[in-house]
């Protein structure tokens, strides 16, 4: 299919950088999780505490 | 050729009185709004006729807003010195931006709106009971099925015929979501229960059950109909575009003003080639919305297949042509270069790792937070925590946002949010109706999209009309306001 071809042929330039990420994929793989391991430990502190009231409560009348 | 693709977002934000036991949101939007404009002092001025007497109690003394807010009859409705409209519209704040030229600062006024309600949120502290505060959220729906809309307005050629606009635009609004969409934990669908869906791409496509129509408020349509151009008639339509989620992300603001400004200009210019059309629009808008792996084929009326990435590639493959063929003027030329690179980055990485884009899109950054977090506490998607989440994401206070705490990319720096909070953008009529406003408020009687109105101490008042919106710019009538020194003095330079 037309469309299918189009996807491959990328410019140039983004092709060349995806060469050179593809051998860190693991390693920044792992950086990745604990990126996230640490924004998941920072958000707890501002987490709603009661999240079953804070959810019921918040109702909103439709607007546009 | 394409008309310069004038353009602008309004927003609906979604509001709640903390540590109230009940409030009357109409109330309490004004009440923010007044606080606001009460800081302003004398910034503040009636939108058309229909408010002549701007209910000056608000300024004079604004602490009894505190004390009776519910007795306040006519809504707040206010012009502010950057150009823009801030009121009460149904039971929300809303703040309207200023025409701008192009997406890059239709992006920087939206963000200027998110300040002037953070410092209408800071107002109106000091009017509320301690343990109250007024918080509000830049998202489209309370999770109980109750949607409110954030709108995109484009200038159009008259002369481009509707039923082009409707087909190639419903293409675009239909597959545009695997980038726009602000992410939604369950579902709103009417006949589905909430957690029928874990986690769809947008908070809004659930809201939408016709392809054309003039509602906005029920059965809302994917291609709204309301023909209030707010400028000469005769040679321009605003296409008002409700189909869209209200984005916490610039780069996703930025991607939905920029392509589809580019979409719109490639219909203008006749060259968007065979219509990709759908066998059922308002189900593949659903579909795109709720499928999460980007993998489902929607079906064409011609009877092939295509998912919303491979029509999106399409897409892109014909906006390039285009623009090699009628270049980017219309759109601008470096922010036209800019959104096609970023359009197609966002379409590589949804492709490949949509999770790389965890920076720059807001359905992939809040999936990724709540699926981490419902994996380390052992969640099922229907937990409160993850819609409490959901809710905190859109969360405007710094200190409580969650967008604002998941690295998404900057497009716009707070100096220039900042700048925009009280300048106008200087390329459009909204330079005219703010400087207009900053020097002269106590001579304006209204203001309005396409119109100023003056008393100037004669028998009658004097209107000022601006059915250009291209025209009034900076560059045009910037020294004639600032070397003005009257409003009276100005008009008499005007006619000169």
């Amino acid at each position: 299919m037309p469309e299918r071809e189009l996807k491959k042929k990328p410019a140039p330039q983004r092709r060349e950088e995806e060469v050179e990420e593809a051998p860190a994929t693991g390693e920044s793989g792992t950086k990745i999780k604990a990126e996230l391991d640490e924004l998941l430990d920072e958000i707890d502190d501002v987490l709603e505490t009661n999240a079953e009231d804070f959810v019921k409560s918040y109702i909103q009348k439709g607007g546009e | 050729m394409a008309i310069p693709k004038i353009c602008g977002i309004e927003t609906e934000y979604g509001i709640v009185v903390r540590g109230a036991a009940e409030s009357n949101p109409i109330s309490s939007s004004s009440l923010l709004i007044n606080a606001y404009l009460a800081v302003l002092e004398g910034e503040r001025v009636g939108w058309d006729f229909e408010d002549e007497s701007p209910g000056n109690d608000a300024r004079d003394d604004a602490r009894r807003l505190a004390i009776a807010p519910e007795i306040e009859t006519h809504l707040v409705n206010a012009v502010l010195t950057n150009g823009a409209r801030y009121y009460v519209d149904h039971a929300h704040p809303e703040f309207s931006a200023p025409e701008c030229l192009d997406a890059a600062e239709a992006l920087l006024y939206d963000r200027a709106g998110e300040e002037i309600l953070l410092r209408s949120m800071a107002a109106a502290k000091h009017l509320l009971p301690e343990e109250q505060e007024i918080v509000v959220y830049k998202n489209n729906s309370d999770g109980k099925g109750n949607s409110y809309g954030c709108h995109e307005n484009y200038l159009m050629d008259r002369a481009t015929p509707f039923a082009s606009i409707v087909t190639h635009a419903t293409t675009h609004f239909v597959t545009r979501q695997i980038f726009t969409g602000a992410g939604k934990v369950g579902s709103e669908m009417p006949g589905t229960r909430r957690h029928d869906l874990t986690f769809q791409l947008t908070q809004r496509a659930d809201f939408f059950e016709e392809e054309v129509g003039l509602e906005t408020t029920l059965k809302r349509p994917i291609i709204n109909t309301r023909d209030e151009p707010h400028a000469d008639a005769q040679k321009y339509r605003r296409l008002h575009v409700i189909a869209g989620d209200a984005n916490m992300s610039e780069v996703a603001t930025f991607l939905k003003l920029g392509t589809t400004s580019i979409v719109l200009a490639m219909v203008e210019d006749d060259a968007m080639g065979d219509p990709i059309s759908f066998a059922r629009p308002v189900p593949a808008m659903h579909q795109v919305s709720h499928d999460v792996s980007l993998s489902e084929s929607l079906l064409l009326s011609d009877g092939r297949s295509m998912t919303a990435l491979e029509i999106q590639w399409q897409l892109l493959e014909r906006a390039r042509a285009w623009a090699d063929r009628f270049g980017l003027e219309s759109v601008g030329e470096k922010v036209g270069e800019d959104v096609l690179a970023r359009w197609e980055d966002v379409l590589s990485g949804l492709e490949t790792d949509p999770l790389r884009l965890a920076d720059q899109l807001d359905w992939v950054a809040k999936y990724r937070l709540f699926d981490g977090y419902r994996e380390r506490h052992s969640l099922e998607w229907s937990d409160d925590r993850l819609a409490a989440m959901d809710l905190q994401y859109h969360d405007l206070r710094p200190g409580s946002s969650l967008a604002r705490r998941v690295g998404l990319e900057r497009l716009t720096t707070d100096d220039e949010v900042v700048h925009a909070v009280s300048e106008p953008p200087p390329d459009t009529r909204a330079y005219f109706r703010g400087r207009c406003l900053a020097r002269f408020a106590d001579e304006i009687v209204a203001a309005n999209w396409d119109s100023m109105v003056f008393d100037v101490g004669d028998t009658s008042l004097q209107r000022v009309p601006m059915l250009e919106p291209g025209r009034g710019t900076r560059s045009a009538v910037g020294p004639l306001i600032d070397a003005a020194t009257s409003a009276s003095d100005l008009l008499e330079r005007l006619r000169a």
